[in-house]
């Protein structure tokens, strides 16, 4: 599906993959940072101490999804900075692409990156030969991969329509309930073995991130009444 | 001259026939990024993109000439509008040049990945002699180093004898040269190409059909790099080569002196095309001075000319639409690319919408393109490559190394954008992929791989 977004908005207009590309830039920046503070802090702790092991990855997890948020907040800042740009050359002192579009396009941009580091070895991993699950674990791993990285692709792109949004109108709480949605879809997914706990209430958590970013972008249910009966 | 040489190493080793073939590296071309550079640089460009073509594609050759020449007679005109149109198609021209360097790193890659003939070590260049199976860590490094310094001084001498050779217009032998060096480039590299891909995949082939297609391709791709063909044919044929060119790297330079290299490259193209005695900046002014058109066959350009390799160096004198070579390279081209100076954007352009202004320099601006030096594209694809045969781990190095060097790209085009003159495109990239590469393969491997196999997401 995200690839799908991609097609079909993204890739007509050069600006807006630029942006993207960006936007994944920035992403893989956050990543590194905090790879970068959980590997000191592992490199400094006891190796053979599991329960402090897991402990420091759990910090490793939310330290990231707060670095992940900063820099899209950062993104916000440089692509405010690029639309006052872009308003001063453009002939008719009007922006191409409005900060709702960046923002939408610089979600896709997060989340595609953030998906493709959580898939592509699994993918790679799973044209090979072998068995799911075989010492034990889930059997359904590649499914609920797969479910997982969708919701993640799609929960970031209404983040950043959120809290694009947010800074825009200064409203601080929409900018602190993301980061809030954020830690708490991390956090869900620390009882992965147990499916249920974690993947449905992401689906929730989406549905409702997509009904605000949905209302917040001008939408309403008259629209989407319109639009679902015309076609 | 690299190419000739090369040439008699494979009649004197028939045995090796690889190695042979692979010291026959012709320096690379620096690219350049040459927003308004006049065609001559182009052609100077192509040469010394010939040279390294061959064997290397320059990467920053292209840049020189582009952007100096034009510059000075199209500002005074038009400065701001100029200035305008160039940032507002920046983001068209960027995506011209992204979509061809990420071919070539997709076909690289999936090479890699899958033909395990370029991840086999079989021998070295004899533009590295020094090997890197050492015992001590200090010594391979010393051995990287030193294969490094000697690479870098071929690249050096083949770019200041091309530019002897242009300064005292040996045109003929320099295109005899790059001639020479497409020409095994387009036909040996493929056919061994050729033969690993289908051994990988276990299709019988036989020697007629064969010959055949390598004929076929090889001759289509010089006549369309040399002489006039369709641009997507060109630019595919361009991709290829440089493919071609960055496996053949990949494969034969040892793991340590490849990275080194990298970066000494990029040093190396930063100070030849900014130095005021840089050899590629001398290049390209030469080539303004005397209007010429770039040699073809050692850039990539986004937008083709009318005419192949006539430079005009008019830029103010232009008829509408079609002759707009100069006009492509003064004005807009932001990327300096040594590839070939053919624009056929002009012909096939010329039915262009009509514009608020429809002067004819809006239309030499609508159609104007990039232009890349091969090299770039072949060192890119060089990093990418590698990343994706010794990482250990995978396609996320793969895919950050990826990233950053389309985020260098960008920023470099910003750059030209802004300074309007060549520019080398290869430090910014070069140094964020690496810098990615060793941080994503050292640091982000060993997190990622934990949160996947507790399935935690971030």
């Amino acid at each position: 599906p995200a690839l799908g977004l991609f097609l079909f908005t993204i890739a007509r207009d050069p600006l807006r993959i630029i942006i993207l590309i960006a936007g994944a830039f920035f992403w893989l920046v956050s990543l590194l940072l905090s790879s970068l503070i959980w590997f000191i802090a592992i490199k400094a702790s006891n190796p053979q101490d599991e329960l402090l092991q897991k402990g420091l990855l759990i910090f490793g997890v939310m330290f990231s999804v707060l670095l992940q948020e900063a820099f899209r907040f950062l993104y916000y800042k440089l692509l405010r900075k690029a639309i006052e740009g872009l308003v001063a050359l453009s002939e008719d002192s009007c922006s191409p692409i409005s900060i709702q579009q960046m923002a939408y396009v610089a979600g896709v941009g997060f989340g595609l990156m953030s998906g493709a580091f959580s898939t592509i070895n699994l993918l790679a991993d799973a044209l090979g030969p072998g068995t799911v699950g075989i010492h034990g674990d889930s059997q359904l791993y590649f499914l609920t991969s797969a479910f997982m990285t969708m919701v993640m692709i799609f929960l970031h792109t209404f983040w950043a329509i959120l809290f694009f949004h947010g800074c825009e109108h200064q409203r601080w709480w929409e900018i602190t309930a993301v980061v809030v949605m954020h830690l708490a879809v991390s956090g869900l997914t620390f009882c992965n073995p147990l499916y249920i706990g974690s993947l449905v209430p992401s689906y929730l958590l989406m549905a409702t991130a997509a009904t605000w970013a949905y209302l917040l972008s001008g939408g309403s249910a008259q629209n989407l009444r319109r639009f679902l009966l015309c076609k | 001259m690299i190419t000739f040489m090369n040439n008699s190493d494979s009649e004197e080793e028939p045995c090796n026939e690889r190695t042979s073939l692979m010291s026959a590296e012709s320096p690379p071309v620096p690219s350049y990024q040459d927003g308004l550079q006049a065609s001559e640089a182009g052609e100077a460009q192509a040469h010394r993109k010939r040279r390294t073509g061959s064997s290397r594609s320059p990467n920053n050759i292209a840049d020189g000439d582009m952007s100096e020449s034009g510059v000075p007679v199209r500002e005074s005109t038009l400065e701001n509008e100029e200035e305008e149109l160039t940032l507002k198609y920046g983001a068209k021209h960027v995506i011209m040049l992204f979509v061809p360097v990420t071919l070539c790193m997709i076909v690289v890659v999936a090479t890699i990945k899958s033909v395990r003939f370029y991840t086999e070590k079989n021998g070295q260049l004899i533009y590295t002699p020094f090997t890197e199976d050492t015992p001590s860590v200090g010594q391979r490094l010393l051995n990287s180093v030193l294969n490094t310094i000697i690479m870098i001084s071929v690249i050096v001498v083949m770019t200041v004898f091309l530019v002897l050779l242009y300064k005292y217009r040996c045109y003929k032998f320099i295109h005899g040269w790059l001639i020479l060096s497409s020409l095994m480039l387009l036909f040996l590299f493929t056919y061994i190409y050729l033969g690993e891909v289908l051994k990988t995949y276990n299709v019988a082939m036989d020697y007629p059909t064969l010959f055949l297609v390598i004929w076929n391709f090889g001759a289509v791709g010089m006549i369309c790099i040399h002489w006039k063909g369709p641009l997507q044919l060109q630019q595919a044929y361009l991709i290829m080569i440089s493919a071609l060119m960055a496996l053949v790297f990949i494969k034969y330079l040892p793991e340590w002196s490849a990275w080194v290299i990298l970066g000494a490259i990029s040093i190396y193209d930063l100070m030849a095309v900014l130095c005021p005695k840089g050899p590629l900046r001398m290049l390209v002014e030469t080539a303004q001075e005397r209007n010429e058109p770039i040699f073809p066959a050692l850039i990539y350009s986004s937008a083709m000319m009318w005419t192949v390799g006539m430079a005009k160096p008019d830029t103010t004198a232009r008829g509408p639409s079609q002759q707009t070579w100069d006009a492509a390279e003064d004005g807009r081209e932001n990327h300096r690319s040594p590839s070939h100076a053919d624009s056929r954007m002009s012909e096939t352009r010329s039915p262009v919408p009509t514009r608020p202004i429809s002067s004819f320099e809006e239309l030499e601006e609508e159609e104007r393109g990039v232009k890349l030096g091969l090299g770039d594209f072949i060192f890119y694809s060089v990093l990418v490559g590698k990343a994706a045969a010794t990482a250990s781990g995978d396609w996320n190095t793969t895919l950050a190394c990826f990233v950053a060097i389309l985020i260098g790209l960008c920023l470099t085009l910003l750059l030209l954008a802004v300074f309007k003159k060549a520019l080398p495109a290869l430090p910014i990239s070069i140094t964020f992929g690496l810098v990615f590469y060793f941080s994503t393969d050292n640091l982000v491997r060993p997190f990622m791989d934990t949160l996947a196999s507790h399935q935690l997401y971030i």
